[in-house]
């Protein structure tokens, strides 16, 4: 169950995968995700940064450099609850298995890397909703640098911590400012109790471990038919052509 | 101010201990005439010599654009708007009041976090949260609160185009009647700034009375709480008020009202 700040339990599940970049955390959601859909039940997905009221903010902000270590801190925040207010919270009250690619403990480690009062940014997400299951996958510095950078090479201004003077050269920058985020995630994992995952362990191994350990959690979760004109089209014989196009859209 | 203050969060980065400059935050419900008394006041400051600039809710290059753009629609829940008002207020404080503070300017503030916390509390916000949330805030050297009744509002805001949205609490109260609901929220939202300014010890004004009676309450206040910063002179030293270091003048000596001492502007 996932639970309301105040201790309220919710139907729904609320999954959240945490890590640094190329910790590979994204990947092991999505094979999370066919198969929560594959065993028939309501999913919702979501993702850090992206709330549409907020996004184009933060969008200017990042593009024109506006954005300070508080600012920067805010408008995440208030991305946040605005997800958690039109999607992730509605979804738990229908009992849906909400999944989060970053939650706040990705505030926690990105802000405190940045300076911010830690205390502080806790009191702010003081609002979010109480996780599941919370993952983190851990993943050595020089490892997840290697498959970052090797797979894109023109590294962001504020992803690379560029704002903070830690180096002029990016790449060396980022290496900095994702070793203290790596740090922080350390002493969040202990402070919250997340459950650490071996990120350098084969994917197929990490995946049946996530699911492993969610099993339990999974009882009670609402289930919905996926493809319901399935029994229709094997009943009369048919093959479906226009559906395949109006299914493929919703599915996206 | 003199001292730098917060309200239980340092802002990150801030490393003055003190800011020639002076903070001046005029609140007070919408129709209240904020903004006429704003502009009355950067005109009397700027005559006698004070530098002085200005700054408001949602205008800060960051955010206030887009808080315009989703108050529009409708579409931001309490929560969203709050951390949305609160990252506009982080941008003009890191951007324009404290570098004005810094150069030892009066900046005058249309509304602050007071604002911000009323709103909020009228909609059932943890008040123990947005407090914290907001808790970077300088306190200011004085929060004018302009206080007026219902009755004497209603009039002002027909007379001004009408009952604005948010202003009737449209977006949290039942119903289509916005006269009804405007009177409503605007009767909340005033017990909320009567709490407040027990709270954080506004400087209480009786907005009920014209505008002139207004000002040269305002004025006759604002001359106490500039009496230690030094008016600059018109046969000048060539000094500036960039200093962080330069020590405000002790005393009581008040700003000579001289309308032949140059404007705020000269300074820039």
């Amino acid at each position: 169950m996932a639970f309301l700040p105040d201790g309220t339990p919710l139907r729904g599940k609320l999954i959240i995968v945490e890590g640094i970049d190329g910790s590979g955390k994204s990947t092991q959601l999505d094979l999370l995700h066919k198969w929560l859909v594959s065993k028939g039940f309501l999913v919702s997905f979501t993702e850090w940064n992206s709330s549409a009221v907020v996004r184009q903010t933060t969008k200017r902000g990042k593009e024109n450099r506006l954005l300070s270590p508080m600012s920067f801190c805010l408008i995440h925040a208030a991305d946040l609850a605005d997800r958690l207010e039109h999607q992730i919270l509605p979804a738990l009250h229908a009992g849906a298995i909400v999944l989060a690619d970053r939650y706040i403990y990705t505030a926690f480690a990105r802000d405190a890397a940045r300076g911010i009062n830690r205390e502080w940014v806790r009191s702010i997400y003081r609002f979010a909703v109480r996780p599941t299951a919370a993952f983190y996958f851990r993943v050595p510095l020089n490892e997840s640098l290697q498959r970052i950078l090797i797979g894109r090479p023109e590294l962001k201004y504020y992803e690379a911590g560029l704002d903070l003077g830690l180096s002029d050269n990016p790449y060396e920058s980022f290496r900095i400012f994702q070793g203290h985020i790596l740090e922080e995630y350390d002493n969040i994992v202990d402070e919250f109790g997340l459950t650490v995952i071996d990120a350098t362990q084969p994917l197929v191994q990490q995946q049946a471990r996530i699911r492993k350990l969610l099993t339990p959690y999974l009882k009670g979760a609402q289930k919905v038919e996926h493809k319901p004109w399935r029994e229709v089209l094997a009943k009369e014989g048919l093959y479906g052509r226009y559906l395949n196009d109006v299914s493929g859209e919703a599915e996206k | 101010m003199t001292r730098v203050l917060h309200y239980g969060f340092p802002m990150v980065g801030l490393r003055d201990k003190k800011l020639p400059g002076k903070l001046i935050v005029v609140e007070g419900t919408d129709g209240v005439g904020r903004s006429t008394q704003i502009a009355l006041l950067r005109e009397w400051l700027e005559a006698n010599g004070y530098a002085t600039t200005e700054t408001g809710m949602i205008r800060s290059d960051l955010a206030g654009a887009g808080i315009k753009k989703a108050k529009r629609g409708h579409t931001m829940s309490d929560l969203t708007l709050n951390l949305f008002y609160s990252t506009d207020f982080v941008d003009r404080l890191e951007k324009q009041i404290i570098p004005a503070l810094r150069a030892g300017f009066v900046v005058l503030t249309d509304r602050y976090i007071y604002s911000i916390i009323a709103r909020a509390q009228v909609r059932g916000v943890d008040p123990r949260w947005i407090r914290d949330v907001l808790g970077f805030a300088l306190i200011p050297d004085v929060v004018f609160y302009l206080r007026i009744n219902v009755e004497n509002l209603i009039p002002r805001v027909v007379n001004s185009g009408g009952f604005d949205y948010w202003e009737s609490g449209m977006d949290y109260l039942r119903g289509d009647d916005i006269y009804s609901n405007y009177i409503k929220y605007q009767t909340e939202i005033l017990n909320q700034f009567d709490s407040l300014a027990e709270e954080y010890h506004f400087h209480v004004v009786d907005a009920n009375a014209g505008v002139t009676d207004v000002f040269c309450r305002l004025r006759d206040a604002l001359q106490i709480i500039l009496s230690d910063m030094q008016p600059p002179q018109t046969v000048g030293s060539g000094e500036t008020h960039s200093g962080t270091d330069k020590k405000p003048k002790a005393g009581n000596t008040k700003p000579k009202n001289k309308k032949s001492l140059k404007t705020g502007r000269a300074m820039k």
